[in-house]
Order: structure tokens, then C-alpha cells, then sequence
């Protein structure tokens, strides 16, 4: 009999490993929401291959989500796991070195007969789960697909429908092991299965079957149960960067009364902003699937100078086919947002892999002087507060803004303290009003204070006007080849984009002292990691602050001088070098760099053991 | 006291033209389509400030600079996709779009097929010239075959696109095709083009005197334009030549050339129809070397104008129906389906 004994945790990762048809991000995801929704905190990292379906068993063909949830405030999806559920070999050859020496694994037996060994490239006649391989761990093989099969025995559903449901059974097994309801998953399979009664019966009995597998086997002796983290009061829901970042447009675009128009063509890991924001047109979204990614930013240009938000979203290689637009919006001086959700490079590089080498084609990369402002968001939910911020900058300033997201944010999950309406700043839009005197010329590229043109639409009475890529003439905006007009026109264009300094918040560290010996200076998504290895240090003593960049370009007006206010800097980057490069440029700051290129985030304790190194 | 009623003056070409000096070659095609648009765009009825015009690169692609309306010279290539972002979020507005043979058949060609499909309500002016004016005379996707230019000294190995074939190919709704050099078929078929709903796909033959002089010359010259050109006017028999005494003729699954006076009368001929997919198909696949023996005249005209929903409608009526169905509400759109509570 079960010993239904409970024992409290305050930590733990999860990693669910399978075939990619296993269902693993279902899966991952569905813990995910019951989890959230008991209040502990959480972060998770889907890691899955570019194949939608390769090969079946094989080591590529393995996809992974990792959850990290915690009773106390956690900001990464964890450096290693204490749980590896193991679908099959592959999944368990892939995935072994980050588990934790004494973690636990639980293996479905069917995925390591011969032939799924063979496929993971296991030696012939070994097994690692019988062989004393795994000595080191806690190893579980539960038969899942046979006791899957034998709970569906009357059901009319095929094999292959029938082994489909094999997740859920993982599913219902650790909910009974971390002690959890099951109602979110119940409720969740109803919707999804509301017009098909045999796989919704089929997946609610494997599901249940899980949970009375663990409540009725010998080999589990204990249940576990993680409390509510200590977190911030208030309204909570758990969220992705990329919903986050539809969520900051929708909301940005209500707040300023600028009707959205996201043109864009479909990207990994980019897509989902375009699946998200088209299915909210009774916002007055206007999503368009452009034919290529120039068309994607071009469509977006025609609709800002038509006077509606002009959105592009896109990656890396996607990015770089905009670049000629994105001069063009810079010579037109409209508003335009470039959402930049990175990817491995260069070329197709690791579609489905995290990485931050885009700040540098952010930063320079189109032709001629074309100098264009650049956020970047640090955690899933700051998409949100960030886009709001390009939104807000690029309205104001009248210029295209770059946003950089990447892989790890987009769909990474968090819980997101969410803000009411009401709380949200309002986006002052001002249009050229029409004119009935037209006695004057209208001149397009006369500046206010802070360098900004006026907006001025068609359909304006009294405003016609030509624009476009050659150069302005300075005021008038005709054509002009003056070469006294070109360095002047060049300069303003510069000094426009310097000015949003004023208009930005000062930089602040994070965390840790004033000044001191080490600063680590991140920007995007090593925010959990930089914040996470600070904190430990922090707490041993040592002199170390986190500050984490949001504004890019331009920087904080405060920047330079928090730089000297420490012996060391050092730079994590997920590139080979770039924001250091930046910083040394226009600080002469003799930055340290620690770059880690591997397509996976980084890790906590990488960074204790290198900003130890400079203490 | 009496009310006045202040009755805006029409306007007049004078008004559509604006302060730049003009600066193409003296001699060339474009000067004349400017001055057809300039008459044209008063006449038809909409404010001056509804008008815009977007262009790629290229000699045509300066167009805008010398209209006084909303104009953006944009970028090689993608003035249709910066025409279809407009035109999805500004319905009301009269767009219109200004190409070349370079920019919208070649660097261009991808936003030009989908913009057809897709059937924005705009009007695309291909100024077709079947040259590279502005790099200074590289051959052009409508170049014919084994032409001699800078970059072909040894004759192109290319084989030219068919635009209005191609327009048809991209399921245009509508497909016509005009001259430079006949300044009142240049005025109606603008009119046509705007008149119809839908992507009007209008090319315009454009004399480019500098690098490719008298490429359309048969089709404009006095002296053979009746021979080499057929003049196509719906519901009526396709007929032409200096004595109106030719006609085509439909046998079996091919257009021939009759002679009305050999035995043939008009009620033989093929009477033409804008609204038939398939003989606009043949009409645009008139397209012979005008110098070979026994070759079919150069149609003009409108070849094809159906009816089809345009895009921004259809996108319009899915907001208007998705806000009846769902009012926007930001507060639940953030808080979702699931949500906790930690308290304080």
C-alpha cells in the first residue's frame, strides 16, 4: 500500500523529454498552468528540434520542456533537473547530463526496446536502464505505453490513437506525485476535445489511470508538495513573451488610440505573435501574411504613413531581408516597430534555438548612416511593459523602433503580475490637422523641439505632400543633392534618435551596491541567470550589482557614469561579443565578456564560477 | 441674413501639378502619362488630399514628385506592398501605384503577383519601356530576346515576360493595356482603371527616347498603327486595319486573322468580352514578333474586368463582425482564462 506520505519541497525542475510526437509541450505545459495556478512561482524552457516530426526515436527528433517552480522567487527555468521523465532512449541519451547526480528518472519502458536503443545509437546489447548505467540516479521504468494501451483496451480508438494519449498518464503520475489537483487538465481536455467524445474519454481515463498508478504502486514511497511562493500580491496569470508582446501592441494601441497593422510573413521563433494578434480583430487588429518578409515591413510602412501602427515581426534571417525597408522608414521619419524575436545564426543557423547575435545587426546593420532606437525585454512578461515603451517611443519620436526579444522569451513561461487598464499610461498621438488656408506650402520635415516631424496622413486637407527614400531637403523635404543639406540632414537624423535619452528612464542597478568591485551588465534574456548568480553572491558577501539593460539605443543617460562606479565590468552575452563591443565604443570601458553560443540559456552557476573569477 | 453656400471651385490639371520642376529626358513617354494623370485625377470626382500615389525606383518612380497629392517615392520594387498596407488600413483612400518594367516585373515581381490575387482596390501604372532607364540601358524583364545593350553585348539570352499574360496568370480582375503616344486611349483606360474595384492592372507602352527609341514605334507610327494594333471595345467584333477590313476569327481553338473582304462579314468575328476569362486569356497571348510573317495584331483596351471582393473589404467586414461578436476589453483580454490571486 501506498505510505501517502508528503514531503515538503521548496525547488524542484522538471524536464519532460520525449519523441516529438510524444506530446511533450502539452504535457509541460498543462503542469505549467497547474502549477501557476496554485501560486508557485515558475519559469519553464520548451526546447524542441526545427523538424516538426523527425525521424521517429532518433536522437534529433527528441523535444523537451523544462519547468523550474519554487516556493520562493525564482528567475530562470533552473541550471539542472532533479526530474527527467524519459519517453524513450533518445530522450534519455539527450537529456542525462542535465539532471542531477541523485535525481530521479522516470523511463517508459516501451521506449527502449531494441529498436529505440538502436535509434538513439545505444551500443548493440545495452541498456541503459538495466545495464547499472544510471546507477547515479533514481531510476523509475514504468511500462506506460502497455498500461495505456490496457486502460484503453474497450476503446474503439486505433493503436496509434490509443498510444497518442501515453503523455497524459506521465501527466496524471506527477500530479499525484507533487501532491496537485487535476481539475486545470480536466477542464482543458474538455474544451479541447468537446466534438470528440472518444479521445476526450480515452485521454481523462489515461490521465486518471497515472494518478491511481502512483496512489496504488509500492515503488513510490513519497508524494511531494511545494508551497505558494512569497510573491508580490495580487492578480496573477501565467504568460509567454510572445503573448506578453501581443498583449503590449494590443494594449499600447488601445491606450493611444492606434489601430494595429502587423505585416509579417512566418518565422520560427517569431510566428506566434502573428497566430496571437490575428485572432483579435475585434480590437481592430489587422494582421496580414505578407508573400515575403520585405513585404512584411513594407505593407507595415504603408500603414504607418497611412496613420496606423505598422508592426513587423520577425527573426535573424528575416531581419536581414528588411533592411532596405527599414532605411526607408528612417528617411520617412514615420512610426514602425521591428520586433526581432532572435534566433541562432548566421544564415538559417538554429531556427528553434535561443541566442542574442541580432544586437548588432539591430545597431548597424543597413546601409548608409541609419540610425534607429533599440529595447529589448528581459523576462517573458516584461515583453510586455517593454513593446509598450517602443510603441510609446516610436509615436512620439516619429521613427522605426527595434525590438529584440529571442527563443528562450518567446516561449518561455512566467507568471505575470498583470496590470488593470486603468494603471497603463495613455500615448499621446498628435496628427497634422488639416489646413483651408493653403496659401503656404505644407514642408513636411519642419522639427519641434526634440527634432520630431509632424505626422501628417493622407486623406489631410491642405497637407499634400511627396516623400520618400532620397534625401530631404532640410524643412522642405524636396529632393535635395546639396552636400552641405546631406551632413546636416545625417547629423539631425542622429541627433533625433540621441535625444530620446531625455525621454527614457535613468538606468538603475537590479540588484547589489551603488559601487563596488563587479558589475555584471546584461541586457534580454540572461536576465534570470545574471540576477539569479548576483543574488547567491550577493548573500555570500561579495561586492557585486546587476544592472540589466532595457534601452539599447540610445543608452540611459546615466549609463557612463554607473560603468565607473565599479572596479570590473563584465558583459554575459549569448553572441560572441556584441553589447561589449557597443559599451566599449562609446564608454572606452574595459569591459569583460563571457559568451556562451550554444543555442541553450545560461545557466546560474557558469556565471557564479565566472564573476568569482573577478572578485 | 442670407446664407452663403461657398461652392468649391473644380479643380483643374493645374491644381495636380506640383512645384517641381520636371526632370525627365526631354522626348520621353512619361511626360505625356503625367499629363493624362494630371487631366484625369480632377475629373474624377474625389478630394485632391484622398489621392496617393506610391512608386518604386526607377525613371517612372519620380512621378509623385511632380503631382500635388500624397506621394511616396519608396524603395525598388515594393511600392505594392507598401500600397496594400495603406490601402488594408485606408480604405477610403484612391491609391495608386507607379512601376516600370524593372521594378515591378523584376525586383518587384513577387508583390505584384500577390497584389493581384489578393485585389486591393488600387490602380498599378506599368510604364513598360523594355529598358533599364535610369542604370542607363541594361536590358529589362520585357526585353526581347537576343537584344544587344550594355549588359547583353552579345544579345540577351532571356525570354521577356507577357505583363498583361502574367497579370492574367495572377488572377488580376482587371488587365488592359494603353500607349504613351495615344493621349485620349491613355485618358480612358485611366478612367477604366479607376473605375474598376479591384487591382487594376493598366500598362502603358512608354517610349524611352534614350536607350531603347522606337521600341513601340510600330504600334504608334501613323503609318502602321492601324495594321499592327487591334482596339478592343466591349461587344464588339475584334476588327482593325487602315480600311477596318480585318477581323480575327476563332477556329476551333485558335484566333486567325480574315479578311472581311474575302468572303467574311463582322458576324463571323469574335466579339469581345471583357468578362470572358478564357478569350482574355487568348487576347493577352496576342503577343508576336510584329515582324513575322502571318502574326496576330497588338491588342489595346481593357482585356479582362470582373468583379471580385477586394481585400480590405473582406478585412473590414471580419472587424466589423468580430467587435458585434466581442467587444474589445483590454482588462479580460490580460487576464485570460486562468487566473490566481495571492493575497496580501
Amino acid at each position: 500500500m501506498n505510505t501517502d506520505s508528503v514531503q515538503q519541497l521548496d525547488d524542484v525542475v522538471i524536464k519532460f523529454a520525449g519523441d516529438s510526437g510524444d506530446g511533450m509541450q502539452l504535457t509541460g505545459s498543462q503542469f505549467t498552468n497547474n502549477t501557476a495556478l496554485l501560486g508557485i512561482d515558475l519559469s519553464t524552457f520548451p526546447d524542441f528540434p526545427a523538424e516538426i516530426r523527425a525521424p521517429q526515436g532518433t536522437l534529433p527528433g527528441v523535444s523537451g520542456f523544462q519547468l523550474h517552480f519554487s516556493s520562493n522567487r525564482i528567475y530562470t527555468a533552473g541550471d539542472s533537473c532533479d526530474v527527467l521523465v524519459a519517453m524513450n532512449a533518445a530522450a534519455l541519451k539527450t537529456n542525462l547530463k542535465s539532471l542531477k547526480k541523485g535525481g530521479a528518472i522516470i523511463a517508459n519502458a516501451d521506449g527502449f526496446d531494441v529498436k529505440n536503443l538502436r535509434l538513439a545509437n545505444y551500443p548493440e546489447g545495452e541498456n541503459p536502464l538495466e545495464d547499472g548505467l544510471l546507477q547515479d540516479y533514481n531510476v523509475h521504468v514504468i511500462d506506460i505505453t502497455k498500461m495505456t494501451r490496457e486502460v484503453l483496451k474497450d476503446s474503439p480508438l486505433g493503436m496509434k490513437e490509443k498510444d497518442r494519449a501515453k503523455n497524459m498518464f506521465v501527466l496524471g503520475f506527477l500530479y499525484w506525485m507533487y501532491d496537485r489537483d487535476m481539475e486545470s487538465t480536466i477542464s482543458f481536455l474538455n474544451t479541447k476535445f468537446s466534438k470528440a467524445a472518444d479521445i476526450l474519454e480515452s485521454n481523462l481515463n489515461v490521465l486518471k489511470a497515472g494518478y491511481h498508478f502512483g496512489e496504488t504502486t509500492e515503488a513510490f514511497g513519497s508524494r511531494y508538495h511545494i508551497s505558494k511562493a512569497r510573491m508580490e500580491p495580487g492578480r496573477y496569470r501565467s504568460i509567454t513573451g510572445n503573448t506578453a508582446l501581443a498583449y503590449g501592441l494590443i494594449a499600447a494601441s488601445q491606450q493611444s488610440g492606434l489601430p494595429l497593422f502587423l505585416g509579417s510573413y512566418p518565422i520560427t521563433p517569431a510566428s506566434d505573435i502573428l497566430h496571437e494578434l490575428s485572432k483579435h480583430k475585434n480590437f481592430g487588429v489587422r494582421t496580414f501574411q505578407a508573400e515575403d518578409e520585405i513585404a512584411g515591413i513594407s505593407s507595415a510602412i504603408g500603414a504607418s504613413y497611412g496613420g496606423q501602427m505598422g508592426i513587423t515581426t520577425t527573426s535573424g534571417p528575416g531581419m536581414a531581408l528588411k533592411s532596405e525597408a527599414m532605411g526607408l522608414a528612417v528617411m520617412l521619419e514615420i512610426p514602425l516597430l521591428i520586433m526581432d524575436i532572435q534566433r541562432g545564426g548566421p544564415s538559417t543557423g538554429l531556427p528553434t534555438k535561443t541566442e542574442q547575435s541580432d544586437l548588432l545587426q539591430a545597431y548597424y546593420g543597413r546601409n548608409g548612416e541609419c540610425p534607429m532606437p533599440v529595447v529589448a525585454a528581459c523576462t517573458p512578461s516584461d515583453c510586455f511593459n517593454t513593446v509598450f515603451e517602443a510603441f510609446r517611443i516610436s509615436v512620439q519620436h516619429m521613427t522605426p523602433v527595434i525590438f529584440l526579444s529571442d527563443g528562450y522569451l518567446a516561449n518561455g513561461a512566467e507568471p505575470w503580475h498583470f496590470p488593470n487598464s486603468a494603471e497603463l499610461p495613455k500615448i499621446k498621438v498628435n496628427f497634422k490637422p488639416a489646413r483651408e488656408n493653403e496659401e503656404e506650402l505644407f514642408q513636411p520635415y519642419v522639427r519641434d523641439e526634440n527634432l520630431v516631424r509632424a505626422w501628417a496622413i493622407p486623406g489631410t486637407k491642405g497637407l499634400e505632400h511627396r516623400i520618400g527614400g532620397l534625401e530631404k531637403q532640410h524643412i522642405t523635404g524636396n529632393v535635395s543633392y546639396d552636400p552641405e543639406n546631406h551632413q546636416l540632414m545625417v547629423k539631425i537624423r542622429q541627433e533625433k534618435v540621441d535625444k530620446i535619452a531625455d525621454d527614457i528612464p535613468l538606468q538603475t542597478i537590479d540588484h547589489g551596491p551603488e559601487s563596488g568591485k563587479v558589475l555584471v551588465l546584461g541586457w534580454g534574456s540572461t536576465y534570470g541567470a545574471i540576477k539569479s548568480a548576483v543574488n547567491e553572491l550577493l548573500a555570500d558577501g561579495f561586492s557585486v550589482a546587476h544592472a540589466h539593460l532595457r534601452y539599447l539605443r540610445p543608452f540611459p543617460k546615466n549609463l557612463g557614469t554607473i560603468l565607473k562606479n565599479y572596479e570590473k565590468v563584465l558583459i554575459p552575452e549569448m553572441n560572441n561579443g556584441q553589447l561589449i563591443k557597443i559599451i566599449r565604443d562609446q564608454f572606452l570601458t574595459d569591459a569583460t565578456g563571457y559568451n556562451k553560443i550554444m543555442g541553450i540559456p545560461m545557466t546560474k552557476q557558469e556565471l557564479v564560477v565566472k564573476i568569482r573569477e573577478l572578485l | 441674413m442670407e446664407a452663403t453656400v461657398s461652392i468649391p471651385k473644380p479643380l483643374t490639371a493645374k491644381d495636380f501639378a506640383s512645384d517641381q520642376e520636371v526632370r525627365w529626358c526631354p522626348g520621353c513617354g512619361d511626360y505625356s502619362i503625367l499629363k493624362q494623370v494630371q487631366t484625369v485625377m480632377p475629373t474624377l470626382g474625389i478630394p485632391r488630399e484622398n489621392f496617393v500615389l506610391i512608386s518604386g525606383i526607377g525613371c517612372s518612380s519620380r512621378f509623385p514628385y511632380y503631382m500635388n497629392i500624397y506621394g511616396m517615392h519608396s524603395i525598388h520594387g515594393r511600392a505594392t506592398a507598401i500600397a496594400s498596407g495603406l490601402k488594408a488600413t485606408r480604405p477610403e483612400l484612391s491609391v495608386w501605384i507607379v512601376t516600370g518594367d524593372g521594378d515591378s516585373l523584376s525586383i518587384g515581381g513577387n508583390h505584384v503577383i500577390h497584389i493581384l490575387r489578393r485585389n486591393f482596390d488600387v490602380n498599378i501604372m506599368l510604364f513598360n519601356n523594355q529598358i533599364y532607364g535610369l542604370t542607363k540601358g541594361q536590358y529589362s524583364p520585357t526585353s526581347e530576346e537576343h537584344k544587344v545593350t550594355k549588359s547583353t553585348p552579345f544579345g540577351s539570352i532571356d525570354h521577356p515576360f507577357n505583363p498583361a499574360a502574367l497579370a492574367m496568370g495572377a488572377d488580376g480582375s482587371f488587365v488592359a493595356r494603353t500607349m504613351d503616344r495615344d493621349p485620349k486611349h491613355l485618358q480612358d483606360m485611366l478612367k477604366r482603371a479607376h473605375a474598376h474595384k479591384g487591382t487594376s492592372f493598366l500598362e502603358i507602352y512608354q517610349n524611352c527616347n534614350i536607350f531603347n527609341d522606337g521600341a513601340f514605334e510600330i504600334y504608334t507610327d501613323k503609318g502602321t498603327k492601324a495594321e499592327e494594333t487591334l482596339f478592343m471595345e466591349q461587344g464588339k467584333p475584334l476588327i482593325f486595319g487602315a480600311q477596318k477590313n480585318k477581323g480575327i476569327k476563332i477556329d476551333g481553338l485558335k484566333p486567325v486573322v480574315v479578311s472581311l473582304t474575302d468572303g467574311y462579314s463582322p458576324d463571323d468575328l469574335w466579339v469581345h468580352d471583357e468578362q470572358d476569362f478564357y478569350k482574355a486569356q487568348m487576347l493577352t497571348r496576342f503577343f508576336d514578333d510584329p515582324h513575322g510573317e502571318q502574326h496576330l495584331p497588338r491588342p489595346f483596351g481593357v482585356f479582362y474586368d470582373i468583379s471580385r471582393p477586394t481585400y480590405e473589404d473582406v478585412m473590414v467586414q471580419q472587424i466589423i463582425e468580430a467587435k458585434a461578436k466581442k467587444p474589445a476589453d483590454l482588462d479580460a483580454l490580460l487576464a485570460g482564462k486562468e487566473t490566481w490571486t495571492i493575497a496580501e
